[in-house]
């Protein structure tokens, strides 16, 4: 027997649908009730979800599912439903957990905002949508709530309409996905075409069970690489990476919500979801789709992370940050690793929304000044703010021991040092992590430490409400590092469906020590090159050029500037002539013949049919002209004219008798 | 002298001629209409003469008929005077020469 919340589960994304509609049917544009309504909701489905949290803990690799079919045409019958599993359970609780805590600090962080209720709407929507990716149990139910997600994505970050670069960024990952989502399109039809089924698991004819795999077949490299084509767009994986750090233009809930904790991970959710098609005919666990999951992640990995040294925004250097550890989380998918990249996405959820609120709590006190270079030395005016941005900064760099985050990247490291195909992904994750570590000691050393510069003079610590999801947040990164150890890794064994056992010698292991290393490395070397750092870069006074490049973000927006969309410029152009010359040429030759045969029939009819008609008209009209003379209306004339007209009658007679 | 059908014939082309001058060149209707009755009354004596001078003058054929064109004399002239006082109420004139609307 199920449990109730399997058949119910539907309930979870309708939570916050419901209050996304409420709120836009009847609030005012600046209603606290607004605010109220999207937590509760929230709230509701955190409780729902921990509901469905529990019935998966009670036997290793538990799974249920609730299908029914949404309308049939022909004789084929589309069905859709959901699944409870222990990975949409762990994403479920995560992503209302973080989703909570962001509704409750951006009630403090938009209280200005005059569009406060459709703010809270968006978020409400976009959460019911992402909840929907989470427990579809059909590939067509996740595409539609991927596509709803990137329509939530799209209102957010161009939420601030009026700002023109933030309408070109909402625009601009809008349409950069949708280049990602067409190949995730694609790979659906053909899949559909191959399998005959859409449906995750339906007892053992499902296309990620045995049946559904036998009947892909070879063709599985190519579907699951479609699918991931999608997940590169929505993840921001190289070379669709272009779209996130513009995407940070949205208010930074939005960035921390959705460009960190949740939509980008999507795609790593995605990923792991269909994981039985990448890996479908693996030898020694690597398949082509595979390989290129990897090398797409680690270039992206070590891109992203030398571009964060490099720049200024603070929100910026979150967001490559992002970028960086999407490829961290793809490349262990990538190399077998499915729990531990889940692991690291949870984890990642909690930090990165920790450090993304945690700058929106830096650019609230410092009156919307995104520079980090303007900062400084705010470790003394925001304490809390400055405590909690240390631990999410730790986490993220990978400092052992207390912090989740660097738990489940020894992990994934892990994972990568024993891949079959190839060494090289793992050394370049080290460099990666050594980058991460100097990146984030930079923003650290120019935000909080050094002396307090232009933006920072006026700053104050944000209101309670802020600075509680802080604090919640920080504290279920350090509280989660419980579950993710080697000691006692129950949350690897929980995704990946094995008991977990506790067993304290593991603790401590080589690479620990590899990873402590290099994060001493990272951290000093970043103390040592930003100790003294003023408004002017260390690094920008040293090498000049690498810093320009890096600043310019290795001019990948250029490249694609003046490769495609110069090309789609120049088709648009050529089509733009071809329609004005050549069809309009066309259009216009057929036009003309038209034009003559008038002239012609219109010159026949003025000259011969109107002429013969007119002269006819003419003539009537001259007899009438005389005719009309006789008829003077004078009686006595009429009189006169019979008595003529008789006596002329006489006279006939007379003259005939 | 003694009365012969040319004398009455003569009498009544006469009368005919005044009635049809007066139907011509009065400008009054009603003296129009007064013209109108002398040709009838020329026709009248017409009949009478004929039926006098003809075969049977024994049978009064001749008097019935001008008795009968008497009384539609009086009919016509009662419509007529009917039509005069008509177009006077609409035209506030009985001057035929403006009475015009007849014209083409």
């Amino acid at each position: 027997m199920s449990p109730w919340i399997v058949d119910h589960l539907w309930l979870v994304p309708a939570v916050p649908l419901a209050a996304s509609l409420l709120i836009l049917s009847f609030a005012g544009s600046r209603s606290k009730g607004a605010a109220a309504l999207a937590i509760i909701g929230q709230l509701i489905a955190l409780v729902l979800a921990v509901a469905a949290f529990i019935p998966t803990l009670q036997e290793p690799g538990w799974r249920a599912f609730h299908n029914f079919t949404w309308f049939t045409f022909g004789e084929n019958a589309v069905r859709i439903g959901w699944v409870l599993d222990p990975l949409a359970a762990a994403m479920l609780v995560m992503i209302t957990l973080v989703g909570l805590c962001i509704f409750v600090f951006s009630m403090g962080y938009m209280a200005e905002d005059k569009n406060f209720s459709r703010f809270f709407a968006y978020l409400s929507f976009f959460s019911a949508a992402m909840l929907g990716v989470v427990i579809a149990n059909s590939l067509l139910l996740l595409f539609v709530c991927w596509e709803l997600v990137g329509l939530a994505s799209y209102l957010l970050i161009g939420f601030w309409i009026h700002k023109p670069s933030a309408a070109a960024a909402a625009k601009k990952a809008f349409i950069t996905t949708r280049i990602g989502d067409l190949g995730f399109f694609f790979g659906i039809l053909w899949l559909y075409g191959s399998s005959g089924t859409l449906l995750f698991y339906d007892d053992g004819k499902g296309c990620l069970e045995s049946a559904g795999l036998l009947a892909v077949g070879a063709s599985a490299t190519f579907i699951a690489l479609l699918i991931f084509s999608g997940a590169v767009g929505k993840s921001g994986q190289f070379p669709l990476h272009v779209w996130l750090p513009e995407a940070m233009e949205g208010p930074t809930p939005v960035s921390a919500l959705i460009h960190a904790a949740t939509m980008v991970a999507a795609g790593v959710f995605l990923v792991a979801r269909v994981y039985p098609l990448f890996s479908l005919g693996a030898v020694d666990g690597v398949t082509p789709s595979l390989t290129v999951v990897v090398w797409v992640g680690v270039v992206t990995a070590l891109m992203a992370a030398l571009i964060a040294i490099a720049q200024a925004d603070i929100k910026r250097i979150l967001a490559y940050s992002t970028v960086s550890q999407l490829g961290l989380m793809m490349v262990s998918l990538g190399v077998g690793g499915v729990a531990a990249g889940i692991m690291h996405l949870l984890a990642h959820g909690f930090f990165k929304a920790l450090l993304f609120i945690g700058s929106g709590s830096v650019i609230h006190g410092c009156h919307h000044e995104h520079d980090i270079r303007k900062m400084g030395g705010l470790r003394r005016v925001m304490p809390v703010t400055f405590l909690t941005y240390a631990v999410g900064m730790m986490t993220l760099s990978g400092v052992p021991l207390f912090f989740s985050g660097a738990w489940t990247k020894e992990e994934i490291l892990h994972q990568t040092a024993h891949w079959p195909r190839s060494q090289a992904p793992f050394y370049l994750m080290l460099a990666g992590v050594v980058l991460t570590a100097l990146y984030m000691t930079r923003q650290m050393i120019y935000v909080f430490f050094g002396n307090r510069r232009a933006a920072a003079e006026h700053a104050h610590e944000s209101p309670r409400v802020m600075t509680v999801p802080l604090i919640v947040l920080a504290l279920g990164t350090i509280a989660l590092s419980i579950v993710v150890t080697p000691a006692w890794p129950w949350l690897h064994a929980y995704l990946s469906g094995e008991p977990a056992r506790f067993e304290i010698a593991r603790l401590i292991q080589p690479m620990l020590f590899v990873s402590l290393a290099l994060v001493a490395a990272g951290i000093g070397l970043g103390l040592l090159i930003y100790r003294r750092a003023g408004a002017f870069d260390p690094l920008e006074r040293s090498q000049p050029a690498l810093f320009r490049f890096l600043e310019n973000k290795m001019w990948i927006d250029e490249l694609y500037a003046h490769t495609v969309i110069a090309f789609s410029r120049t088709a648009a152009v050529l089509s733009d002539w071809m329609d004005r010359y050549i069809w309009d040429g066309f259009v216009r030759a057929f036009g003309s013949i038209g034009q003559a045969f008038g002239i012609l029939t219109k010159g026949v009819d003025e000259r011969g049919i109107n002429a013969a008609v007119d002269e006819g008209v003419g003539s009537a009209r001259g007899v009438g002209r005389v005719m009309s003379l006789w008829h003077s209306g004078q009686i006595q004339t009429y009189l006169g004219a019979v008595a003529i007209g008789m006596l002329a009658l006489l006279l006939f007679y007379v003259w005939l008798a | 002298m003694t009365p012969t059908l040319t004398l009455f014939l003569i009498v009544s082309a006469a009368l005919f001629c005044i009635g049809l001058l007066a139907a011509l060149s009065r400008r009054h209707a009603i003296f129009i209409l007064i013209g109108i009755e002398m040709m009838l009354a020329a026709a009248n004596l017409n009949f009478i003469a004929f039926w006098r001078f003809g075969a049977e003058p024994q049978q009064p054929t001749g008097v019935m008929v001008a008795i009968f064109s008497i009384a539609i004399a009086a009919a016509e002239a009662a419509v007529g005077v009917a039509l005069v006082i008509a177009v006077y109420r609409h035209y506030r004139t009985t001057n035929v020469t403006k009475l015009d609307r007849l014209k083409g």
